[in-house]
């Protein structure tokens, strides 16, 4: 049976799938700025950040009215109390896109430290991260939600690596401190981003089966 | 965990040929408040009126399997109905006071059952309305007829009458139907302070007030039992696609 609340939904759906495209952009331009050592991809980042956190305020005060107004349950109720939860890990993930962008533009003012070869790698995967997780929630896809999920742990590897690398560039040559402790950061928000894609993939997860795999909990409970 | 109060086997009912209930099992718990909800005509009230035999008023029907009040199955030729219908208390839609006085009403029952010594049932009374928080409103005029009440005032006359006799289950078939959305809160908010006491069913085709006021939910279609588990399951993640649909009103 159709539902006037379907329209709603999907209207939710259409605007969060936006937001979402927003952040990956956001993602993927900060890294390109990195990458080239563009300073104008740099600030079309920064500016565009507004567009985000406005957005965030929309979806949010769409998803209060419904759960006031409609009093949903079930995979409805669901839903909603999942975009807002992924309404906030996408603007999360455009806050760090930022902090990349503004690393970026302070590692602009000196010359390369040395050419990037992990960072473009976790940064791949990152982006793979947000791009599938949104492929999950937008087809209720709960197996390539979990396995998003699964890629979380490469990408803490990576930023271990990359911090045990620049911190010998730093032991070896204090000048490079600062450049070094750029890109540790930079490797640090991407790391985040990916935190954030795995908390989006827990919540489709949720969304899709009705129970959640955050924290492990379901070896946890299977221990017992 | 509290214990199974009433335990329903196998149970099938029939009106003539027609199948009202199929194969029903469930358990409900003491002083909890179990509530079955349902679109109209999938059997929730047959079941209901199964607990404490009222279907045995109609002609024509058929029973098969259990029904265990405290482990003893209440369709056994020597179960007491009267004894039954004393411990199984029952609360209809629309609210149903004798055309009596509010005190003759709660007194009716007691006298009925012989549940107490004369003596004590003008305490018993008192304690009734009290617990239904009738009594600061009709203590001055209980000699009063009870059809004066208001529609509220008179199902909580009814909850009151229904417990005056000590029972162990009410039974509520939708006590909130004929009631503005204030009344019925009051209602409900009374129904979690029975809990205290009563083990309760309730029968609502109002999921708000099944996910408000309900520890166990049991969703029925077509005379089954489609789903049944804790209520706080039943309406965030149901099992049967089912009962998703009746929930998000995909149903139809």
């Amino acid at each position: 049976m159709e539902r006037h609340f379907d329209e709603e939904l999907n209207q939710l759906k259409k605007e969060l799938l936006r937001m979402a495209s927003l952040a990956e952009e956001a993602v993927a331009k900060a890294i390109k700025a990195l990458e080239k050592r563009d300073e104008s991809i740099c600030r079309q980042v920064l500016a565009e950040e507004e567009r985000i956190n406005m957005l965030e305020i929309d979806i949010e005060e769409m998803c209060l009215r419904l759960l006031a107004l409609r009093q949903p349950m079930a995979v409805d109720l669901r839903f909603i109390t999942s975009a807002m939860k992924i309404n906030n890990d996408l603007e999360r993930i455009g806050d760090l896109a930022v902090n990349i962008a503004e690393r970026t533009l302070d590692l602009l003012t000196e010359p390369l430290l040395k050419p990037l070869i992990d960072i473009p790698r976790m940064a791949m995967i990152v982006q793979g991260m947000v791009r599938d997780v949104l492929e999950a929630f937008i087809k209720g896809d709960s197996k390539l939600a979990r396995e998003v999920c699964r890629r979380d742990d490469e990408v803490d590897n990576l930023n271990d690596q990359i911090f045990r690398e620049l911190l010998t560039y730093m032991i070896s040559d204090p000048k490079t401190i600062k450049r070094a402790l750029d890109l540790i950061l930079v490797a640090r928000n991407l790391e985040r981003v990916a935190d954030h894609a795995t908390n989006i993939g827990e919540d489709v997860f949720y969304l899709v089966e009705g129970r959640t795999i955050k924290h492990h909990i379901e070896e946890k409970q299977s221990d017992k | 965990m509290n214990l199974d109060k009433i335990v329903v086997k196998n149970l099938n009912f029939y009106y003539g040929d027609f199948q009202a209930l199929k194969d029903i099992n469930l358990t409900i718990s003491e002083k909890e408040i179990t509530a079955i909800i349902g679109p109209s005509g999938c059997g929730k009230s047959t079941l209901l009126r199964c607990f404490n035999r009222m279907n045995d008023l109609l002609g024509n029907t058929k029973l098969t399997g259990e029904v265990l009040f405290e482990g003893r199955n209440i369709y056994e030729n020597k179960f007491d109905l009267l004894d039954l219908r004393k411990r199984v208390g029952m609360v209809f839609q629309r609210p149903n006071p004798f055309p009596l006085s509010i005190y003759e009403n709660i007194a009716f029952g007691i006298k009925v059952h012989r549940a107490a010594e004369r003596k004590d049932i003008p305490g018993i009374v008192q304690k009734s309305l009290e617990a239904v928080h009738l009594w600061d409103e009709v203590k001055d005029r209980l000699k009063k007829s009870a059809l004066k009440l208001s529609l509220e005032q008179k199902q909580r006359l009814c909850i009151a009458r229904a417990i005056a006799v000590k029972p162990e289950v009410l039974l509520m078939d939708e006590p909130c139907s004929a009631l503005d959305a204030i009344a019925t809160l009051k209602i409900e908010e009374l129904m979690q302070e029975l809990k205290k006491n009563y083990t309760m069913v309730i029968v609502t085709h109002n999921m708000q007030q099944a996910a408000r006021i309900s520890d166990k939910t049991g969703f029925m279609l077509l005379g089954e039992l489609v789903e049944f588990g804790f209520t706080r399951d039943i309406f965030t993640r149901p099992k049967d696609k089912r009962t998703e649909d009746y929930l998000t009103g995909r149903f139809g």
